[in-house]
């Protein structure tokens, strides 16, 4: 198990590194291409987010970062190394409330993973209890998951994989499930998460707001199949500055460059009054 | 009039602030569980039905069609006192037991070869569709010829009862393991064996339980049955074949004792081990209401 490095002073390489990934997956209608020759490099402590509209293969190439599905064609590095299958180096946070095991309380889910993995009882104990009480749920130890509300969920759910000091969190479409008003605070916590603590994380999601807010580098996708369409910087924005006007133009860009610009793009949306090139 | 369809404009207001910080107003929730009379409720049908059942014997008025429940309440516990009956019901249980058991065992076995390949589940839904529907006790001609009278006979149509219902509901509740609870446990690191006992087996759980409720249900009348076409095993004969002996002996009681000691003990199974395995984990785990 990787610690994080608090300080990296050198110009680090890149902790993953995705290169011309090219993901296939088997559906009814025979084999269908997910994502098309993508490469990115993500660095320790970013806060990298891949945005597309739906079937632009952001979830797919999360699942293939995380061990469960093997390229086509091109390579996935972590720290240097091929990533060949699921590990506990890499916690997924899934949209899904059923990735809680029923069955476990609050607490012996965040113990679970540490467990399984082989850190002594006595160490997750308190690493279980510190991560709870950071995501303001050491009230709720004891309760089962069907008693929880699905932000409560989803935070145990991150809990359970910060507890586990991955090398890098993954998180797919994690707030998604959730109401418009939790996935703001959800944002605002990950956020302050992050200020604190500082770990790598790789994000899915389908919001250019959410995009511009969590992450501090976009990788925007363009669907059937996933190409790089571009990839942004996003650092000078949080919550706080969601209605000026430089997040307005950022969010205009981005759209300009998934929908506007691309005549052939299938997906029709209420566009705001901006203009085409 | 178009007065009418504009609502009126209204002053704005804010609320003062309570000093109740919003973590606190989330306390867990104390559930305040409601109280009434609504157990008695089932005691008191079933004691109208015992009056209605005495009424109708005394209106019969013909011990050997139709003993009274007091009658038979008195047959059951001379029954129970002189331990007649006891006897009779533990060999019963202790060749449902085995008989269970063994179902249990295979049924996991089938269970376990019809979740881990293609050509297994096929073979698994081919052979439970085909036996599912075939009542057990008719099997029973066959096992006698295959194992003649005796325990043998029995093990086998108990077997088969339990065997494909079980299998049907458990591999049926694999399958239904949600797809991310299976990535979160290969995610954890969790493979064959523990990914099977930590995940999958937990996950399935609420359908084996039912599945082993409907098994055991099976196993109980089919033995019953079983009992009533030849009752005794090496001298010892089961509770069916007591209510079939004393039917000959036209002691019409005690085969109404008979059968109200197979109805108490269906229940008292369902309620004691069943209902209270599912409390514990399922319901407790809000996985089944």
């Amino acid at each position: 198990m990787r610690a994080i490095a608090p300080f990296n002073l050198v110009p680090p390489e890149p902790l993953l590194r995705a290169q011309h990934v090219t993901l296939e997956y088997a559906s009814e209608r025979g084999v269908v291409r997910a994502t098309d020759d993508v490469s990115f490099d993500v660095y320790r402590g970013d806060r990298f987010v891949l945005l597309g509209p739906s079937g632009c293969g952001k979830s797919t190439l999360l699942k293939a970062i995380g061990g469960f599905i093997a390229p086509r064609a091109g390579s996935l590095h972590l720290g240097g190394k091929p990533i060949t299958g699921p590990g506990p180096d890499r916690i997924v946070v899934f949209q899904e409330f059923d990735q809680l095991p029923p069955w476990k309380t609050v607490k012996q889910n965040v113990l679970f993973p540490m467990l399984a993995g082989g850190v002594a009882r006595a160490e997750a104990d308190v690493r279980a209890r510190h991560w709870l009480g950071k995501v303001g749920l050491a009230r709720f130890a004891d309760a089962y998951p069907h008693t929880l509300s699905g932000g409560m969920k989803a935070r145990v759910a991150i809990a359970r994989a910060l507890a586990m000091q991955p090398a890098v969190l993954l998180m797919d479409e994690p707030f998604a499930a959730l109401d418009a008003l939790t996935r703001r605070s959800m944002q605002e916590e990950l956020q302050a998460l992050w200020d604190e603590i500082g770990f790598t994380m790789l994000f899915v999601t389908h919001s250019i707001e959410e995009a511009l807010v969590v992450g501090n580098r976009i990788l925007l996708l363009s669907p059937h199949p996933g190409r790089v369409r571009a990839e942004l910087n996003s650092h000078q924005f949080s919550l706080a500055s969601a209605g000026r006007h430089e997040f307005q133009a950022a969010t205009q860009r981005i759209h300009a460059l998934l929908f506007g610009a691309d005549a052939e793009a299938p997906v029709v949306q209420a566009q705001p009054a901006q203009v085409q090139p | 009039m178009n007065a009418v369809h504009e609502p009126p404009i209204r002053p704005e207001y804010v609320a003062p602030q309570r000093t109740v910080a919003p973590a606190a107003a989330s306390a867990a929730p104390q559930a305040r569980p409601v109280r009434r009379l609504d157990w008695l409720n089932k005691p008191a049908i079933l004691l109208a039905l015992v009056i209605l059942w005495e009424l109708l014997a005394r209106w019969v008025d013909n011990d050997l069609l139709l003993p009274g429940a007091l009658q038979t309440a008195r047959a059951f516990i001379d029954g129970i006192a002189s331990g007649e009956l006891i006897g009779y019901v533990t060999v019963s249980l202790a060749i449902l037991v085995q008989g269970f058991l063994l179902g249990v065992a295979i049924a996991f076995l089938l269970t376990w070869l019809a979740v881990s390949n293609r050509f297994g589940r096929e073979l698994i839904d081919t052979l439970t569709s085909m036996f599912n529907p075939l009542p057990a006790i008719a099997l029973l001609p066959l096992a006698l010829l295959w194992f003649g009278l005796g325990k043998g006979s029995l093990l086998m149509v108990l077997v088969h009862s339990v065997v494909w219902p079980l299998t049907l509901n458990a591999s049926a509740g694999f399958r239904a393991v949600p797809e991310t609870l299976r990535m979160a446990g290969r995610n954890y690191g969790l493979g064959g064996l523990r990914m099977v006992l930590q995940i999958l087996v937990p996950a399935a759980l609420p359908s084996i339980l039912s599945g082993l409720k409907i098994g055991w249900a099976f196993a109980w009348r089919t033995l019953i049955a079983a009992e009533l076409v030849f009752g005794s095993t090496s001298g010892q004969g089961g509770l069916g074949w007591y209510i079939f002996q004393n039917r000959n002996e036209l002691f019409t009681d005690k085969v109404f004792a008979g059968l109200a000691t197979v109805i108490l003990i269906g229940l008292a199974i369902e309620r004691c081990v069943f209902q209270t395995l599912e409390r514990v984990t399922v319901r407790r785990w809000g996985m089944q209401r």
